[in-house]
């Protein structure tokens, strides 16, 4: 009972009590991180900041929408890639070299932007890889290397229409183009979705959706593939052949005034954007502005018809060849003698137009020029158009007068050249042009009475026949209209002699338009610079081939071909 | 016929049938069953929740099985000991385990700038294992021979037994395995009759020495850590990490936890250690503040268990012994969870029975081993 006294004393008690107070205070504490609710520091607290820890939002790309030409056919979509990228904390030095000889890319490279990163969570190591590539490297297990679907733009029609349908970058948003005039209405809208990150940014589970991605719409454009393909092609061979810097070639659709084909030259491949010119990217069709030359003569003939006081068989007498305006002498190549306005523009006669255009006085022609939109943004709403410009003053000088009858003082691009010809070809009605299937409104603005734009139809289409500017134009199986045009460009010291722009603008067929085109060749450099010679016969080609697509039935043999088109049915 | 209640007059055998109970199987075993009984539960326990705790390392868990198979083998055998021989023997057993701690001090091995292994060709083990058994049981033996309450040249003598292994291991340096091995001989000093003249002025001493101590002794790894303790906030991804994490891990299981293998912090690497000193931050998230009660419920049956063996030994040694293994294993456990809940420093010791490890499984077990020679002594008589 020694023993018991000795230890079973206060020496007992203050055991005892440590043994129960211990334990209870270990609890408390863990009571107070686990469970005590309004705690600062306690579970809510801890809780989240758990969750902050291992719970992270992804983003989920909503899938841009397609673009296709009018028929459906595709010229810019999505395809699914994948884009490997990196913790820097989490890379293993030692498996540096391996994981560059898998990216393909030299040690050195990949040293250097791990160090660039060296202090971030995340850095791309190779993005918009196809995604068999990315798997390949992701299954060589390097640690801290993941990979993540994004979406890359793949243009079927490449080079065809890489003015027109622009092109994204890498973050899927549009830089040029159609991509990004219509950039709100073509992108998705990002998602969300809550994973489960480990320590490593492995994702171990997927913890739902938050907010789904919506797809983009998608856009049908005014465009007929076809005939895209078509002005490509000789507007291509056409400047190549002809050593030209540049052109451009637009077909409208008279109905409508939809715009079925905007080529230009020098093109660019927007699947492999590497190596692209700044000079290749512009859609010049819009963006850059020429002076229309002589293609605007059949609108001075229209604003002189308007005023009823001339009909198309007033004649001028132009005789000598010349006329002297100021101290300026205007010419013509030979002396034509007396013209009726049919004649003057069969032969596009500056002495004529200039005579006209005096008599006539300035405003009407430029209230004209106005109607038909020169001057005016087309409405297209394409990124980086340039309107060109009309001129307006105060006090005309009649040498300014005359230049702007035949088409210099004044700048326009193809594409408002073409709505003006589309509004002949109309008989008289304004047309906007729109790069949009379907979007065009019913009814359109009459703007110039039916008769006269007749009237100016038929001294068109004397221009590609025999004793015209541009017999190159005519076509064997349809009856073209059209007017040529040849303007000495501007340098920096007023115009040059030896550098010019190649016009032609018409419709076909002529006796029930059916397109417009416009052809442009830009400093052509073979010697053969007039618009009946440079742009004249790619224009013939051009509306030929377009109709002969459009199953638009020839003139001559129209039983057969009507025939044919039957069997071909069957 | 007619049956009288004379019939079924209850009657003995006559025979000479012993019936007073012989020694039961178990204590001939020399087994405690209810301590055994126990044990196997935190171990099954722990089995499971280091399964969980390691990603479900199949592997791991057939380790740590192979581990506790041959820790309580080596608690079986320790059992069968004479208690006497082992009290005789006890100064060869500590003079072997401080030639050892000063072997490691010379020609160790370890890693991460700690010297903490003997290799002895074809094993490496750490010494102060070894004096994890031998401080107590020297120290009972050494007071179980004295009169008591203890003269003053016993308690310096005394100090002396447990200081010397306590700073050999300090200077290894393993902080967490001195505190613990000084402590389990403090017990006995204590449990010896310590006079409060003495701790009182022992406490003194500590609370004076504390500035020489954190200026010219302690490593600056060791001043971290109690910084760290102080505000885990201040270097939150440096050494406040561990704290900041466990803490996390433990507050994201509520009450009820996120169910076993469940969890987020641990399961995803986020939580360090995971498998071994933080277990029970694991074990908090997953299974909850209810799975860690009833843990700390088990350990606490185990000590009360313990301390009964030892009120029940009728010899000093006997008593000071159980006494001092079960109050080292109750310390065990609060340092462990007390420095991961952040209330006390960090300082390597593993949660006994439930962390990750192999020697330190079958030391615990061995010290139990002992515990149930206590229990089952033969001898069990009073030796004064």
């Amino acid at each position: 009972m020694k023993l018991v006294s000795q230890l079973a004393n206060w020496r007992f008690w203050i055991m005892g009590g440590l043994l129960c107070t211990l334990p209870i205070s270990l609890i408390w504490h863990l009571a107070n991180l686990q469970v005590m609710p309004n705690n600062d520091r306690g579970f809510e607290f801890l809780q989240s900041e758990g969750e902050a820890r291992t719970l992270r939002s992804e983003l989920l790309q909503g899938y841009r929408g397609v673009i296709t030409d009018r028929n459906g056919e595709l010229l810019a979509v999505s395809t699914p890639v994948k884009t490997v990228y990196a913790n820097p904390q989490l890379l293993d030095p030692a498996q540096h070299d391996q994981l560059a000889a898998a990216l393909d890319m030299t040690s050195a490279k990949l040293r250097e932007r791990i160090r660039l990163y060296a202090n971030k969570q995340f850095v791309y190591l190779a993005r918009h890889l196809p995604p068999h590539e990315a798997d390949k490297i992701l299954s060589q297990g390097f640690k801290g290397v993941s990979a993540e679907i994004e979406y890359r733009r793949f243009y079927p029609a490449g080079e065809v229409t890489a003015h027109v349908v622009g092109f994204t970058d890498i973050n899927d948003e549009g830089q040029e183009g159609v991509e990004l005039a219509f950039e709100k209405y073509l992108a998705g809208t990002v998602g969300y979705k809550r994973v489960l990150k480990d320590l490593k940014g492995n994702i171990v589970r997927e913890d739902g959706i938050l907010k789904a991605p919506m797809s983009g719409s998608d856009l049908s454009l005014s465009i007929d593939l076809r005939l895209q393909y078509l002005a490509y092609r000789e507007l291509k061979s056409a400047v190549a052949k002809q050593g030209a810097k540049s052109g451009s070639v637009v077909i409208m659709d008279v109905d409508s005034g939809e715009i079925l084909a905007m080529v230009n030259q020098p093109s660019y491949n927007p699947n492999d954007r590497a190596v692209i010119d700044v000079n290749q990217l512009r859609n010049r069709a819009l963006t850059d502005v020429f002076e229309p030359g002589s293609t605007m003569k059949p609108f001075t003939v229209m604003a002189a018809l308007e005023t009823g006081k001339y009909d198309a068989d007033y004649t001028i007498n132009t005789s000598p060849g010349y006329v002297m305006v100021g101290k300026k002498a205007l010419l013509d190549p030979v002396d034509y003698g007396v013209m009726s306005l049919t004649k003057i523009i069969t032969k596009s006669s500056q002495v004529g137009i200039t005579k006209l255009a005096l008599d006539l006085g300035v405003d009407p022609i430029r209230d004209l020029f106005y109607r038909v939109g020169l001057g005016q943004g087309t409405g297209i709403g394409f990124p980086g158009e340039s309107i060109g410009s009309l001129p307006s003053r105060n006090r005309w000088h009649p040498i300014e007068v005359a230049n702007l009858a035949f088409g210099y003082g004044l700048n326009v691009n193809a594409v408002q050249l073409a709505q003006a010809y589309t509004l002949i070809a109309s008989g008289g009605e304004f047309k906007n042009a729109s790069l949009i299937k379907n979007q065009q409104s019913a009814s359109f603005d009459r703007v110039v009475d039916e008769s006269i734009a007749k009237t100016i139809t038929d001294m068109l289409k004397t221009v590609p026949q025999k004793g015209g500017t541009a017999t190159r134009a005519q076509v064997e199986a349809y009856p073209v209209a059209g007017k040529t045009g040849t303007a000495h460009k501007v340098g920096s010291e007023g115009y040059v002699q030896d550098k010019h722009t190649a016009l032609f603008a018409g419709f076909a067929p002529a006796n029930n338009p059916r397109l417009v085109a416009v052809v442009i060749i830009n400093e052509p450099s073979d010697g053969h610079y007039y618009g009946g010679e440079a742009a004249a016969p790619v224009f013939a080609q051009i509306i030929d081939g377009a109709l002969k697509v459009l199953r638009v039935p020839p003139k001559r043999n129209v039983a057969l071909a009507a025939n044919v088109i039957t069997r071909g049915v069957q | 016929m007619k049956i009288t209640s004379q019939d079924f007059v209850r009657r003995l055998p006559d025979s000479n049938v012993q019936f007073a109970r012989g020694p039961a199987w178990s204590h001939r075993l020399r087994v405690d069953p209810i301590l055994l009984l126990l044990l196997l539960v935190i171990t099954c326990f722990g089995l499971a929740v280091l399964y969980s705790a390691s990603g479900q390392n199949e592997l791991m868990l057939r380790r740590q099985g192979i581990f506790f198979i041959i820790a309580y083998s080596a608690m079986f055998i320790t059992a069968q000991l004479d208690l006497q021989m082992l009290r005789r023997w006890s100064v060869w057993l500590y003079l072997v385990g401080i030639i050892l701690l000063i072997a490691v001090l010379l020609i160790g091995v370890g890693a991460k700038g700690a010297k903490r292994w003997v290799s002895l060709g074809f094993i490496r083990f750490q010494p102060s294992e070894i004096l994890k058994i031998a401080v107590p049981v020297m120290m009972a033996a050494y007071f179980s021979a004295r009169r008591l309450p203890p003269s003053l040249a016993d308690v310096l003598m005394s100090l002396v037994i447990v200081l010397t292994p306590g700073v050999l291991i300090f200077l290894q340096p393993d902080l967490g395995t001195a505190i613990l091995i000084s402590t389990s001989g403090l017990i006995v000093l204590f449990m010896a009759g310590l006079q409060w003249r003495y701790i009182f002025g022992s406490l003194a001493m500590v609370g004076a020495s504390i500035w020489p101590m954190w200026h010219f002794i302690m490593k600056d790894y060791q001043k971290q850590r109690v910084l760290t303790l102080l505000d885990p906030e201040a270097d939150k991804l440096g050494a406040g990490w561990n704290i900041i994490q466990s803490k996390t891990a433990i507050g994201s299981g509520g009450l009820p936890g996120k169910g076993l293998f469940n969890g987020t912090q641990s399961q995803l690497d986020f939580l360090p250690e995971s498998h071994t000193d933080f277990i029970i931050a694991v074990m908090a998230e997953e299974l909850g503040l209810y799975g860690v009660l009833m843990l700390l419920a088990l350990y606490l049956l185990v000590v009360a268990r313990g301390l009964i063996i030892a009120f029940a030994a009728r010899n000093m040694f006997n008593r000071l012994l159980a006494a001092s293994i079960t109050l080292t294993f109750f310390v065990y456990v609060f340092v462990n969870v007390g420095m991961v809940a952040g209330m006390l420093p960090v300082v390597g010791v593993p949660l006994p029975l439930v962390s990750l490890g192999g020697t330190s499984i079958v030391t615990l077990l061995t010290g139990f081993g002992l515990l149930m020679a206590i229990a089952t002594d033969p001898k069990n008589t009073s030796v004064s």
